[in-house]
């Protein structure tokens, strides 16, 4: 586990982007930045972060940056990797450079999961991250693959008679891991260390790894932009967001959780589960809790813990 | 020492993409595409070339890979067709917007629906837009000479835009002709390994593809419509090089038999083989034919075009895609367009053919060329727009 005092001091995701007052995402980047090892040139798929971090002729990015669209960041980071390959043989580059793929949950869950499927399939080296606000914040807020059952969006309201999504989150990380790569992880920015050794993690292996981390956000979770961590710590804490990772195969929870706190906490910090504590509802809360209670039991069960 | 080689238009397209020494391509299958990628395939699991192939899931993740793959400075090629082409349109106006050198070589084919695998235009002509150099190929050995000499267009410096060199499905991407090669040097010599102006080196950070708002987005467009200007030199120079090497003349419009025409057909790409054959014919029977067919579509040649027709009083557009609820067709357009800004007084009139790879005869060229005689003639046009070989 990587150390405060090991992370470099310099900033290549730097200050001035425009995110909101705390947003997730932009901690995750200043995170992911300090776990660099050399060059480097991120892919950013068209969502927040793109769109807050490089607004023309600015950008908070220190390491070669390139946005191409919104479903293809896996596509665009295979062919810059397949490129130095290709340059490196005929000698016209003569470094390894790391490939990092960054995308929402949207670009990621629902419009780009074709092109991340197609790119672990062929095995290219790059790290693909994953910053899950569980909606399509930066549209304003419209549900995904990601949003959690009962959570209120702008196209899954809060109604009278449907209470949010309907639908259950899908499993990335088990999506992933099914492409047989070698690295596969979930991480939570409260547990920076694990993060950013996670981050450093999958550029070291040789082949695709991706990282899925919970990017709490203030405008469409609806919650105290100074909570934004204590959010995600909670995440983990109530077994809502178990913190693991898959090596080669091999499942490992990171982040024991063996006295869980109330998944109420977690959620009545978030407006966009507000309506879900009225009283005619309380079967849609019941779901959601068997929903981290399975999942938790699913996960510890594939981690050979007991819990 | 050139060779002569019997390459279909695929295997012509692919044997010019091996002797480019390509670092990265990255295609999905397609008919009537698919044997340029297998063939390129062949090359790169036998070792005789370079090249990282990626066997992308997708024709969007295919020139997606390519656009990430260009930025890096790497020489890059990619073919499709049809619903492919459809699929890359989103990335179409990227890959020239990033400004990514792509070479793309298309097999036309028409669109669904009703699913048809057949050559028609509808594939390139419903991206004309998209900001791309849009070459039009007559057989194979055209299509083997532009593909070389399109990488060179394409990284010129002063242009720095993918180029598509299309060629009928079917008609060309499938049959067989006779094609003289270059020797690998002499392709190397005329095209040396890519020299790229920037790139995204992750030495020297810089951030491509960033947001851009009413304040500077047509400023970045406008240097787009520059390019395809400065591309007109490019294009030039590059043909006049290319012919010093093998003799070959290529220009923006290959003209046949228009120095003293009446009439004449316009055209792209095989159907002006044909057009030309008949042209010779009638002329044996003293009737004042010519063809011109464009080589290069987008940038339109207008000032070629219009020297190309010189005194010609009727001609007949032939386009091989519609443009549903149009006044006229994308080829038609442009050449009244460009009429008109020449204050050219030339009769026109649009034939509609080969949708879905329906056949064009000569008996159908020939009655279209003594339908433009008759208007020379009368300077009467009565159909604007005529349907070939279509049962109504």
């Amino acid at each position: 586990m990587v150390r405060l005092h090991d992370l470099p001091v310099e900033e290549l995701f730097t200050s001035g982007h425009r995110l909101c007052a705390g947003c997730g995402a932009g901690i995750i980047m200043r995170m992911t930045m300090k776990a660099l090892r050399g060059p480097t040139i991120v892919v950013n798929a068209t969502g927040c972060v793109e769109v807050s971090s490089t607004i023309y002729p600015y950008t908070s990015w220190k390491v070669s940056w390139v946005h191409v669209a919104f479903e293809n960041a896996a596509a665009v980071a295979s062919g810059i990797e397949a490129a130095y390959k290709a340059m490196r043989r005929r000698g016209a580059w003569d470094k390894h450079v790391d490939v990092i793929a960054i995308a929402g949950d949207g670009g990621t869950f629902d419009i780009g999961i074709q092109a991340l499927s197609g790119a672990l399939e062929r095995g290219h080296d790059f790290l693909y991250i994953c910053y899950d606000n569980e909606a399509y914040m930066n549209t304003g807020i419209q549900r995904s693959g990601a949003t959690p059952h009962g959570a209120a969006t702008t196209t899954s309201p809060a109604g009278k008679k449907i209470p949010g999504k309907p639908e259950f989150k899908k499993d990335l990380i088990g999506i992933c891991a099914a492409h047989g790569i070698e690295y596969a992880a979930t991480a939570s920015p409260a547990y920076w260390s694990d993060y950013i050794t996670k981050v450093r993690k999958g550029l070291e292996v040789n082949g695709p790894a991706v990282i899925h981390v919970f990017s709490p956000c203030p405008l469409g979770m609806r919650h105290d932009s100074s909570k934004s961590i204590e959010i995600a710590r909670l995440a983990v804490q109530t077994r809502y967001w178990p913190v693991y990772e898959v090596e080669r195969g091999k499942y490992k929870l990171n982040i024991k959780v063996p006295q869980p706190k109330p998944l109420i906490e977690f959620l009545k910090m978030q407006e966009r589960f507000r309506h879900l504590f009225q009283p005619e509802f309380q079967h849609e809360l019941e779901a959601l809790q068997r929903w981290v209670d399975d999942n938790w039991r699913r996960i510890t069960a594939l981690c050979g813990e007991t819990t | 020492m050139a060779r002569l080689m019997g390459l279909t238009g695929n295997e012509a397209i692919a044997y010019a993409v091996k002797q480019c020494n390509v670092d990265v391509v990255a295609a999905y299958p397609i008919t009537p595409q698919t044997i340029m990628v297998e063939v390129i395939s062949e090359y790169v699991h036998n070792g005789e070339i370079n090249a990282e192939f990626i066997c992308v899931e997708s024709e969007h993740s295919a020139m997606s890979a390519c656009v990430g793959a260009s930025l890096t400075g790497a020489r890059v090629f990619t073919a499709t067709a049809s619903q492919g082409l459809a699929l890359m349109h989103e990335m179409l106006y990227i890959a020239s917007g990033l400004r990514c050198p792509i070479v793309m070589g298309v097999a036309n084919r028409a669109l669904s629906a009703p699913i048809n695998i057949h050559g028609d235009h509808s594939d390139m002509m419903g991206s004309r837009d998209c900001g791309w150099i849009q070459i039009y190929a007559e057989n194979a050995q055209e299509a083997y000479d532009w593909i070389i000499q399109a990488f060179k267009i394409a990284e010129d410096p002063r242009v720095l835009l993918p180029v598509s060199v299309n060629i009928d499905g079917f008609i060309l991407s499938h049959s067989m002709e006779g094609v003289s090669v270059l020797d690998d040097e002499d392709v190397l010599s005329f095209l040396p390994p890519r020299k790229p102006v920037i790139t995204v080196d992750p030495d020297k950070p810089i951030t491509v593809g960033a947001l851009c708002l009413p304040d500077y987005y047509f400023e970045i467009k406008f240097q787009q419509i520059q390019a395809l200007k400065e591309a007109y030199n490019v294009i030039r120079e590059v043909n006049r090089e290319y012919e010093k090497l093998t003799g070959r003349r290529y220009d923006f419009v290959d003209s046949y038999a228009m120095d003293d025409a009446d009439a004449a057909i316009v055209c792209l790409g095989s159907t002006a083989g044909t057009a030309k054959a008949v042209a010779r014919w009638l002329r044996s029977e003293g009737k004042k034919v010519g063809v011109v067919k464009p080589w290069v579509y987008r940038p339109f040649p207008e000032e070629e075009l219009i020297k190309a027709l010189g005194d010609v009083k009727a001609l007949a557009v032939l386009d091989k895609a519609c443009s549903f609820g149009a006044p006229f067709n994308a080829l038609c357009s442009d050449i009244i367009a460009t009429l008109y800004r020449y204050g050219k007084d030339i009769k026109v009139f649009n034939c509609l053919y080969g949708l879905g790879g329906r056949d064009i005869t000569p008996n159908d060229l020939k009655a279209i060329f003594n339908d433009a005689l008759e208007i020379a003639k009368t300077g009467i046009v009565k159909e604007y727009m005529k349907f070939i070989g279509v049962r109504e």
